[in-house]
C-alpha cells in the first residue's frame, strides 16, 4: 500500500529546487569549514552542480532549452576553472608541501 | 516510480556531498564527489536532459574527478587531515549557520514562489529530441559563445602549462 502511494507521487520542480538548495548549502558550508585547498575546490564543484540542477529543472518546467545550453557552458567553464585552479594548487604545494588555505594568506611566495 | 528514482538519486547526491565535506582523506572526498555527480546525472535523465546526463558523467566524473585524483597522487597529499584541529574556534558553528541560512532562505523563497511559476510546455522526454533541440539552440542562438569557449579552453591549457612549468636554472 505504501509503495503504491509513493509511486503515485510525481516529483515537481519544487522538489528539485529544494534539493539543489540543500546541495548548495552543503557546498558552501564545506568551502568555509575545510582548509585543504583541494577539498575547497571540490566544494565549489558541489555548488556548481546545485546550480546546474536548478537550470535543468526550470528549463524543463518552462519548456525552454536555453537553460540546458547554459548548463553546457557551465560545464565547459568548470572544466577550464578546474584546470587552472589545480595548476595553481600544484605550483603552491610544490613550493610548500602540506600548505592549508590558512598558510596562504599572503601573496608573497 | 518517478518519485522512487528521485528519492534514491537525491540520497546519492546528499550522501556524496556530505562525504566531500566530512571525509578527512582527500581521496575519499574525491570518490564521494563521484557519487554526487552520478546522482545529479540520474536527475538529469529523470528530467529528460539526456545529453547533459552523458556529458555530466563523461566530463565531470570522467575528467574532472580524475584530474583531482591525479593531483592528489602527484603531490602525495593523500594523508588524512586531522579534522579535530580548529584554527578559529568559532569558524565551524559560524559556517554551519551560514550554510543552513543560505539553504533555509533559498527553500523559503522556493516554497513561497511555488505557485507563481507559470506552467510552460514541458520539453519532450525523448532522448533524440532533446539532443536535436539542444544542438539547434547551441549552434544558432549561442554559436558565438560556443566558439568562444574554445578560446577559453586554449587559454586555460596554455596558462596551466605555463603555471606548472618548472623553471630551468639559468633562464630568467
Amino acid at each position: 500500500m505504501q509503495a503504491v502511494v509513493l509511486a503515485a507521487v510525481v516529483p515537481t520542480t519544487t522538489y528539485y529546487l529544494v534539493l539543489s538548495a540543500a546541495l548548495f548549502g552543503i557546498g558552501a558550508t564545506g568551502l568555509l569549514v575545510r582548509r585543504n585547498p583541494l577539498i575547497m575546490f571540490m566544494c565549489i564543484e558541489l555548488m556548481l552542480n546545485a546550480v546546474n540542477v536548478t537550470f535543468v529543472a526550470l528549463a524543463v518546467r518552462f519548456g525552454n532549452i536555453d537553460g540546458q545550453t547554459a548548463v553546457f557552458f557551465v560545464l565547459v567553464v568548470a572544466a577550464a576553472e578546474v584546470v587552472v585552479g589545480l595548476g595553481i594548487i600544484i605550483s603552491i604545494l610544490r613550493r610548500r608541501p602540506g600548505a592549508t588555505a590558512d598558510d596562504l594568506a599572503e601573496l608573497k611566495g | 516510480m518517478d518519485f522512487v528514482v528521485f528519492i534514491l538519486a537525491s540520497a546519492m547526491v546528499i550522501a556524496g556531498a556530505l562525504g566531500v565535506v566530512l571525509r578527512p582523506n582527500p581521496v575519499h572526498a574525491a570518490l564521494s564527489l563521484v557519487l554526487t555527480l552520478f546522482g545529479v546525472a540520474v536527475h538529469f535523465v529523470a528530467l529528460g536532459a539526456h545529453f547533459l546526463a552523458a556529458v555530466q558523467v563523461i566530463v565531470y566524473a570522467g575528467a574532472i574527478v580524475v584530474l583531482f585524483l591525479f593531483v592528489i597522487m602527484l603531490l602525495g597529499v593523500d594523508k588524512a587531515e586531522d579534522l579535530s584541529i580548529e584554527p578559529f574556534p568559532i569558524q565551524r558553528p559560524l559556517a554551519a549557520v551560514v550554510g543552513a541560512g543560505v539553504s533555509g532562505l533559498l527553500v523559503a523563497a522556493i516554497v513561497g514562489a511555488k505557485d507563481t511559476i507559470p506552467e510552460g510546455t514541458p520539453l519532450g522526454a525523448d532522448g533524440d529530441q532533446n539532443i536535436r533541440a539542444l544542438a539547434r539552440n547551441l549552434f544558432s542562438d549561442h554559436v558565438f559563445a560556443f566558439e568562444f569557449t574554445s578560446v577559453l579552453l586554449i587559454v586555460a591549457v596554455a596558462g596551466t602549462v605555463l603555471l606548472t612549468r618548472k623553471e630551468k636554472k639559468g633562464s630568467a
